[in-house]
């Protein structure tokens, strides 16, 4: 696996197109917000308008008695009921673990964000409720609120009052390499600093968070149509958690999902608040959020500060990496929130590099904002960006090219696995070659006479590079369970081969905009030899899917499309012996070709459809041999996560006379291990590529001192939009096949929001210093305002 | 929202007669006001539309020669058919986007006044005329400021006159979220003068940039603008530009609109 040349239209390698698509375009989608229940009444949430405060009081009596209104819930409600967890236990240099202050499903006592939530009016419309909400009487006592990450380390304000503290954890990876690498760089012939911020962003999924509730007090059974990655996870965690609904008891359906980017993994509040209104008035309760609402309450992304280090000999050879960052994790702990900025982080932190000494230090920091968690690329980007930033700086510094500079200090095909010193073993990978595919792409050749033409219409122009690698895949149980991890993060599917010949393949994980509708049945027709179009996906419902981690981190392909090999070859095995039996052959002598068992060196055979048949109508069936039926179930848990890598370059224009940056080429050589899809693969790449230019030049989240935010819509917030962005060059073709999972396969969905940004400020300031700016780094978004700024000095 | 009548008057008179009801409000493209109301931020019990007022729409010649638009005309329209002043089809052809273009009117823009539209720039930079219902009013009289303008209550913007300079062009820097102008410039060469309206910087809104007009009125070239500096004192200081970069912004546009002027 997988197979060279595919024999099978339409498998393994082939570029069907996306058969998901149709309905998306043609308004056929069914999301959450689509499912209507009979009877069903509306949920709208009270949010607070201050950063940090005290509720003194609600009074409820005046909403209660409004027209339509149903039940009126407060924080006092939930606090016999669990909190919303963390999922990674992460331990303090000093052996302390975490602080986790309890994520109510309404605040209750105080309120910590704008936007968090403190009651909810069930009515009989969502206008009723809205009306209803406005009539409570609140009195909220403002406190100051901790904004910056600075401050609130040094105290003042609380974000939690019961922990003393606005530090969540200080974390140090690898402790016991600390002293080495601060030795090593105190005796380093050269070192560069630099300090960084990797900006905050909001997720912005085109469809805005919902849920509806309903419940059977026949059966006392739930069902939670839900906007999300993971129902599974999301089931467990309301389960085991937050409600203790058991897990038998409680459906989670996730249809059409309008995009996640990460702010969908996790389980929110408002999904428990619909299924206790939902028993307690014995009906459908619905809930869906405004975008004002998304943009407040929707978990963000990224916003750490960082200072990094980068030592090395006078010829370039990297000696050490040493950061301190400081990792916004908001008001209150998401589900992922404490893995992202550290083991999603600091185990990159040596990129693709031999550097011997690395040493990573997060605080994460809890602040009066929206929670922060995993968003496209969760953790890598932060890595990869300080990383590639600061080789530049030293390149620069050093008077080397930045590309033989990174060349230098590359881990060379030969040295796999490899392991590296934020202690992760790389499998597999070729950097040299994605940069010589890469400076051919680009045509750097031909870059100083492109950069004469900017100069001649009064542009800078600029060339920046950047090689990335990340984890993905993310995997194995056993080495998440030692790095804190508090569930395991294999994946299910289950291959049900109809009466019929037709297949339903069960996946845990969740497609809402990955195409797995389409991929994965191009790798079970390919190991069967049928055409994909009589296989079927069903993901999204956990009371159809065996189990399943959901989808992120890349992992759909790696990790649950490998539960689907192994769930298929189980059916191969089985089938054989169904069409040994039929064939009066021995299993062994069975072979599989074309959807044809035959017997070796024989012209008899069986169809695939004649072997599913025989399955479900077993007429002289050796029963005590073989079960009738024709359904197979796998978990698959991989050895190590998968290290997709790539070399990306970019050239810019600079107006200097409004600061004003254009992307005017893109290059992305990308190794993705082997391709299922290189269609879907492409486009993955451009969306995040898409969203890393969009984090580079124009994502920008604010809030002021007062916890406000700022981009609380798209008057302010800028999303990249076609016009930002180049016509892009991309290729990832004779990847390095993953070695320990049967496709391969690498994972391919958030490598282009993980090398982009980097590539797009390193060429910015390849612009400004080529106008004879001495600019070393300007912070992200580089907005027009922000590079002439820089420019003024 | 809150629940609110509408109603869809074919004639001036009706609209006027409808807005002289407490809390009645005009409804132009609804580009401004559908997104105030979603919000609650307004709650006006009726809206009267101006939308099916057909001497309201459309854009023709005077007999003196100006472009007149009529109040409830689409920007979409005025980019497609104001042939005879190129520089406002252009201003009106990159407003928003075609959705907003299509809706979006230049009485409400007028009347709504933003200190980033477009608009206000070409009526003021114009000298264009502003007709209500009851009066007819010059632009340099009309804009008072961000969000205000010489409206009464209830009054309605039913056409507009714009004088066709000899050259002219806007020059619009775009604020890169909401594609307002971070600032713009609109710059109109008429045979007695040169006339310079800036959008998107001040804090009290559009407004005329006499130094540049007095400089560009002896010579209409980017560079006659070289000895000028502009203060950054009143400018708009946000997220996406400090007043210092608004100022220097006001100056790049000028010269850029000054060149482009055709
Ligand atoms: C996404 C988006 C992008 C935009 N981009 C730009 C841009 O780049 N540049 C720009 O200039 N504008 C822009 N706009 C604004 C838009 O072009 C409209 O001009 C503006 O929203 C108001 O016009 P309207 O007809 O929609 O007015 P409405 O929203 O209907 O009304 C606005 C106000 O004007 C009043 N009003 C309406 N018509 C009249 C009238 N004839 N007489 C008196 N009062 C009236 C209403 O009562 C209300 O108070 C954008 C809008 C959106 C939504």
């Amino acid at each position: 696996m997988p197979k060279d040349n595919s024999t099978v239209e339409g498998g393994i390698g082939a570029a069907t197109t996306r058969r998901e698509d149709i309905r998306f375009l043609t308004g056929e989608g069914q999301y959450t917000d689509d499912i209507n229940l009979t009877g069903q009444a509306h949920a709208v949430f009270a949010r607070s308008d201050v950063a940090n405060g005290v509720i003194k009081s609600i009074d409820t009596t005046a909403a209660e008695a409004m027209p339509g209104v149903l039940a009126i819930f407060t924080g006092e409600d939930f606090v016999e009921v669990g909190g919303n967890p963390a999922g990674w236990l992460i331990n303090s240099r000093d052996g302390e673990p975490m602080k986790e202050p309890k994520r109510p499903v309404l605040a209750h006592g105080k309120v910590r964000h704008v936007g968090d939530a403190y009651a909810a009016v069930i009515a009989e419309t969502k206008q009723q409720a809205r009306d209803a909400v406005e009539a409570l009487e609140v009195e909220i006592e403002e406190l100051p609120a901790v904004i910056d990450m600075a401050s609130a380390i040094e105290g003042g304000g609380l974000v939690h009052d019961e922990i003393d503290t606005n530090i969540c954890f200080d974390w140090g990876w690898i402790e016991d390499n600390r002293a080495a690498t601060d030795e090593a760089i105190k005796n380093a012939p050269h070192v560069t600093t630099l300090e960084l911020v990797n900006n905050r962003l909001v997720p912005n999924a085109m469809e805005p968070r919902a849920s509806t509730a309903d419940y059977n007090p026949g059966t006392d059974e739930y069902t939670l149509y839900t906007t999300s990655q993971n129902p599974h996870l999301t089931r467990l965690l309301i389960s085991a958690f937050v409600l203790g609904i058991p897990e038998n008891k409680l459906r989670v359906v996730a249809p059409d999902v309008g995009g996640g980017f990460g702010s969908k993994i996790y389980h929110y509040g408002e999904e428990a608040l619909v299924l206790a209104a939902a028993k307690k008035l014995k009906r459908p309760v619905k809930w869906t959020a405004t975008r004002s609402e998304a943009f407040l309450t929707d978990a963000h992304g990224r916003d750490h500060v960082t200072k990094i280090e980068l030592a090395c000999e006078k010829d370039g050879t990297f000696i050490a990496f040493r950061t301190e960052t400081m990792a916004n994790v908001g008001a209150y702990l998401s589900n992922f929130s404490t893995a992202t900025p550290t083991f999603l982080h600091g185990t990159l932190m040596a990129g693709n590099y031999t550097v011997p000494n690395v040493y990573v230090n997060v605080k994460a920091v809890f602040t009066n904002t929206a929670p922060v968690d995993a968003y496209r690329g969760a953790g890598r980007p932060e890595a990869t960006y300080s990383i590639e930033r600061i080789i530049d700086m030293t390149a620069r510094e050093l008077g080397m090219d930045p590309v033989e500079l990174r060349r230098k200090n590359f881990v060379k095909p030969d040295q796999y696995p490899f392991a590296s010193a934020a202690g992760l073993e790389y499998d597999s990978g070729n950097y040299d070659r994605q940069m010589d595919k890469l400076e051919k792409m680009i045509d750097r050749e031909g870059f100083a006479a492109r950069r004469a033409e900017s100069e001649a219409k009064g542009k800078l122009r600029g060339l920046g590079v950047n090689a990335y690698i990340e984890a993905c895949g993310i995997a194995p149980s056993n080495l998440v369970g030692v790095l804190g991890s508090r569930v395991g993060l294999y994946d299910a599917a289950t291959v049900r081969v109809n009466a019929t010949g037709n297949l339903s393949v069960m996946v845990g994980a969740h497609s809402h905009g990955q195409g797995h509708e389409t991929a994965f049945p191009q790798v079970v027709a390919d190991m069967l030899g049928i055409e994909a179009a009589s296989i079927d996906i069903v993901h999204g419902d956990t009371a159809k899917i065996p189990f399943g981690m959901g989808t992120y981190g890349s992992r759909s392909l790696a990790v649950c499309g490998s539960a689907v090999v192994r769930a298929t070859e189980k059916i191969i095995a089985k089938a054989k012996k169904i069409a040994a039996h039929m064939l009066e052959a021995s299993d062994a002598d069975i072979e599989l070709k074309d959807g044809q068992f035959s017997v070796a060196g024989t012209d008899k055979s069986v169809s695939f459809g004649e072997v599913a048949l025989k399955a479900y109508i077993p007429h002289q069936f050796p029963i005590e041999d073989i079960e009738p039926g024709l359904e197979e179930t796998a978990f698959y848990d991989p050895a190590n996560f998968t290290y997709p890598s790539g070399a990306y370059a970019c050239e810019v224009e600079v107006d200097p006379e409004t600061g004003k940056v254009t992307v005017e080429r893109f290059a992305a050589a990308d190794d993705f291990g082997n391709i299922i899809n290189p269609m879907i693969v492409t486009g993955q790449v451009h969306g995040g590529l898409g969203q890393g230019i969009g984090q580079a030049l124009v994502e920008q989240t604010a809030y002021d001192s007062d916890g406000q935010l700022l981009s609380a819509s798209y008057m302010d917030y800028a999303m990249p939009r076609a016009d930002d962005l180049p016509f892009y060059q991309v290729d990832h073709d004779d990847g390095t096949p993953c070695t320990h999972n049967p496709l391969g396969v690498k994972g391919c969905g958030e490598a282009g929001a993980i090398g982009s940004p980097p590539t797009v400020v390193n060429a910015v300031v390849d612009a400004l210093q080529s106008g004879g700016h001495e600019v070393t780094h300007v912070d992200m978004p580089l907005t027009p305002s922000r590079v002439w700024s820089a420019m003024q000095g | 929202m809150y629940d609110f009548e509408m109603i869809r008057p074919t004639t001036i008179a009706d609209a006027v007669a409808a807005l002289g009801d407490e809390d009645a409000q005009a409804l132009g493209g609804g580009q401004t006001l559908i997104p105030t109301l979603k919000q609650r931020l307004a709650m006006p019990s009726t809206l009267v539309s101006l939308g099916a007022i057909s001497e309201m729409r459309g854009v023709c010649m005077s007999d003196a020669g100006e472009v007149c638009v009529g109040g409830a005309t689409p920007h979409a329209v005025v980019a497609a058919e104001a042939t005879a002043y190129p520089g406002l089809a252009a201003l009106a052809g990159h407003i928003g986007d075609p959705a907003v273009r299509n809706r979006g009117t230049v009485g409400g823009s007028l009347a709504n006044n933003d200190p980033s539209a477009c608009y206000p720039a070409a009526a003021l930079a114009s000298g264009a005329l502003i007709i209500t219902n009851t009066r007819e009013i010059a632009a340099d009289d009309y804009f008072q400021g961000m969000f205000t303008t010489a409206l009464e209550e209830g009054e309605i913007i039913t056409e507009v006159r714009f004088p066709v300079p000899e050259m002219s062009h806007y020059e619009k820097f775009v604020q890169p979220a909401s594609r307002f102008a971070l600032v713009g410039v609109m710059v109109a060469k008429f045979a007695d003068g040169v006339r310079v309206a800036v959008t998107g910087a001040s804090e009290e809104g559009v407004y005329r940039w006499t130094e540049a007009e007095a400089a560009l009125s002896d010579d209409f070239s980017a560079g006659a603008l070289a000895d000028l500096t502009v203060s950054s004192d009143g400018m708009i200081s946000d997220l996406h530009g400090s007043g210092d970069y608004r100022a220097h912004l006001v100056k790049v546009m000028t010269g850029r609109a000054v060149t482009a002027a055709a």
